[in-house]
């Protein structure tokens, strides 16, 4: 017990401590949040005014600079007219948790200022829609074209090249054009998606199925594979697991794709909520519709990983069931640091007398 | 070691029983015959001969073992025999066709065990036979017969992580002979291993090959291994690589380890020894420089 490894450098951390950790990882900025919204003496560099008092350019409810509250404060005592009240207050763009907190039940239960407006649960579904179709598009492409680049150097050289030059083409320089080409609907944003993924896929596929160790290739070819035989039955389930790995990490980059999306042609989903919510000045409903993109993100994540443990069995650590174990869920995250077990090795004696 | 005190016999002694088998070996067919084969290799004009005039016939279930000084071009020459990589010049036959690319005639046990991990061991063990087009059933139940007779049918559902190094390759082994190849040829299998698992694979490997018709055409750098597991012991050296000697091993069969010491085994190995690892004059230039690090009085010797 003398040396305690205690920030964990080269040891996994007990698993009480890791789950503390990963609550503690939310709690942190939260309660930084709260220090700032609660505690009146804390930044609040305005005033909220309650009793205009006879400043003339005061009136109830108005926020005003600290600095030109106490000017007008000290006036109105020297001229002994009426005196103004008010009390401290955060800029409107940062609202307090507790009120970003009930927007998450209110926003959805608001309905929206204008009939043709759409609600959030719409505004969200309406992202959720383009973000699965540009993500579906690009991998029906992106994957089987990844998977010929990381098979054979022909197509890499062939392919590759090109598609480096094209990704650093900022994608949103393609609005206007995507505009032009497909109307002003839903198909530009599918297609900002796409271009911001597809570049990406088959880069990045290609490479992990390169990884593949050629020693896997070479023992299939020994066993009578070749050709499609090996691309089929080794080279694609060898990289499958990676492969499902850059999928997550390229949803998540489809998710950043999004916001320039839906500002081109027609403003719509999460990102025309957000900038009406932003203009009536409801920024308790922006950050929790913002809120909510990282929220639908991260169990988006969750869930694929949990069903990465269903899909691929001979990732888990050992046969028993991953759903106990719950390595795909990173708040009750429990990686088993225990080495597997290894079944002895039973040989017949009399062979070596 | 050089002159040593024991008396042995000259490694080339055989006994009857000893010559009779070689007779007989050498009466069978000649399953793979290699002809003055050649690698070089080398960009920008330079080129590097690996090896050269390499030649070896190998008999029906013989099991010839390849020993050399490390950069000799053995693991090339037995993968351009596995038909993974290519010879500049001469050829391979197996059967009296010549090979080109890889193929199930000739199997191959990598030291990596190369297993497919993500397949059980049984489907593992099926790979091959299903690349042949045999069907789930007939394929499942050949490699339960095969995973039986490496003694691993209990893991048959396991993963190859699951299991340890000498079962793996028992696996890796099990994969290779579903295939009904003509020659196993196993390059340096059992390097990974742990002396203690390595002497029980080297046995179970013969016992294995006792039961199977199949040659073995085995890479190793150990010379206990080569010496205590083959017929004959294709010597190779280095700069350029070529074959030194074709030892016919004098141990007589069956093998056990009590023959590590018996005069025929310690002949052998001397000569393999005097071959790997020849006597060098060590020069005064070579010797470490004497500078002491420690107390007087604590000398270790």
């Amino acid at each position: 017990m003398a040396h305690h490894d205690w920030l964990g450098l080269k040891k996994e951390l007990p698993h009480k401590r890791r789950l503390l950790l990963t609550v503690l990882s939310f709690v942190i900025p939260l309660a930084l949040w709260s220090f700032v919204s609660y505690v009146p003496w804390v930044w609040h560099p305005l005033v909220h005014i309650t009793d205009p008092g006879e400043v003339d350019y005061f009136s109830e409810g108005l926020d005003i600079p600290r600095a030109d509250f106490d000017r007008e404060l000290a006036k109105a005592k020297a001229a002994g007219q009426s005196l103004p009240k008010g009390y401290r207050v955060n800029p409107v763009y940062l609202p307090a948790p507790h009120k970003v907190a009930c927007a998450f039940y209110t926003a959805f239960k608001t309905p929206p200022r204008l009939q043709d407006e759409p609600w959030l649960h719409q505004s969200l579904g309406h992202s959720i829609r383009t973000i699965f179709l540009g993500f579906l598009f690009s991998s029906l492409i992106g994957v089987p074209l990844g998977i010929l680049c990381g098979s054979f150097r022909f197509f890499a050289k062939l392919q590759e090249p090109f598609i480096e030059f094209f990704r650093y083409l900022p994608t949103p320089a393609f609005g206007a054009l995507c505009v032009a080409i497909l109307g002003i609907d839903d198909a530009p944003k599918i297609a900002i998606i796409f271009l911001g993924t597809f570049f990406q896929q088959v880069l990045v596929i290609g490479n992990s199925v390169r990884k593949v160790d050629p020693g896997l290739i070479e023992a299939a070819q020994t066993l009578g594979a070749s050709g499609w035989k090996i691309v089929r039955h080794v080279v694609i389930p060898a990289s499958i697991t990676d492969v499902y790995t850059d999928m997550r990490i390229l949803l998540g980059w489809a998710w950043t794709y999004l916001i320039v999306a839906e500002v081109v042609g027609t403003m719509s989903g999460i990102t025309l909520f957000i900038n009406q919510q932003a203009r009536y000045r409801n920024f308790d409903n922006v950050y929790a519709a913002i809120a909510m993109i990282g929220i639908i993100g991260l169990f988006t994540d969750m869930f694929l990983a949990w069903l990465g443990t269903i899909l691929f069995p001979w990732k888990r650590k050992s046969g028993r069931s991953m759903i106990a174990k719950r390595e795909w869920f990173p708040l009750f995250d429990r990686s088993p640091v225990k080495p597997v077990a290894k079944p002895k090795l039973e040989i017949e004696s009399h062979v070596l007398q | 070691m050089s002159s040593s005190e024991l008396k042995l016999p000259d490694y080339r002694e055989q006994s009857p029983d000893v010559a009779g088998r070689f007779q007989r070996i050498y009466a069978r067919p000649v399953v793979l015959s290699v002809r003055d084969l050649k690698k070089t290799f080398g960009a920008n004009g330079g080129t590097h001969v690996v090896f050269d005039h390499v030649s070896l016939d190998i008999h029906r279930r013989e099991f010839v073992c390849v020993v050399g000084p490390s950069g000799c071009g053995k693991s090339t020459f037995i993968r351009i025999v596995a038909g993974l990589d290519e010879a500049t010049c001469g050829e391979i036959l197996l059967d009296k066709n010549a090979v080109n690319g890889p193929g199930p005639d000739r199997g191959m046990v990598f030291q990596g065990y190369t297993l497919f991990p993500w397949l059980t061991v049984k489907h593992n063990v099926m790979f091959g036979l299903k690349m042949h087009g045999k069907d789930d059933n007939t394929a499942e139940s050949e490699a339960r017969q095969w995973l039986d007779m490496v003694g691993l049918a209990k893991f048959e559902n396991s993963y190859p992580h699951e299991l340890s190094g000498g079962m793996k390759q028992r696996v890796a082994i099990a994969r290779a002979l579903a295939n009904n190849p003509r020659i196993l040829i196993m390059d340096e299998p059992f390097g990974a291993l742990d002396a203690q698992t390595r002497c029980q694979m080297q046995a179970y490997l013969l016992q294995i090959w006792k039961k199977v018709d199949v040659t073995i055409l085995f890479i190793t750098h150990d010379l206990d291994e080569a010496a205590y597991l083959s017929d004959r012991i294709l010597v190779m050296g280095n700069n350029p690589g070529r074959v030194v000697e074709l030892i016919e091993n004098p141990v007589p069969r069956p093998r056990i380890q009590a023959q590590f010491i018996s005069p025929e085994f310690l002949a052998l190995k001397k000569r393999l020894e005097e071959h790997i690892h020849p006597p060098v004059e060590m020069e005064a230039a070579e010797k470490l420089p004497m500078i002491k690090l420690t107390e007087a009085g604590d000398e270790v010797e």
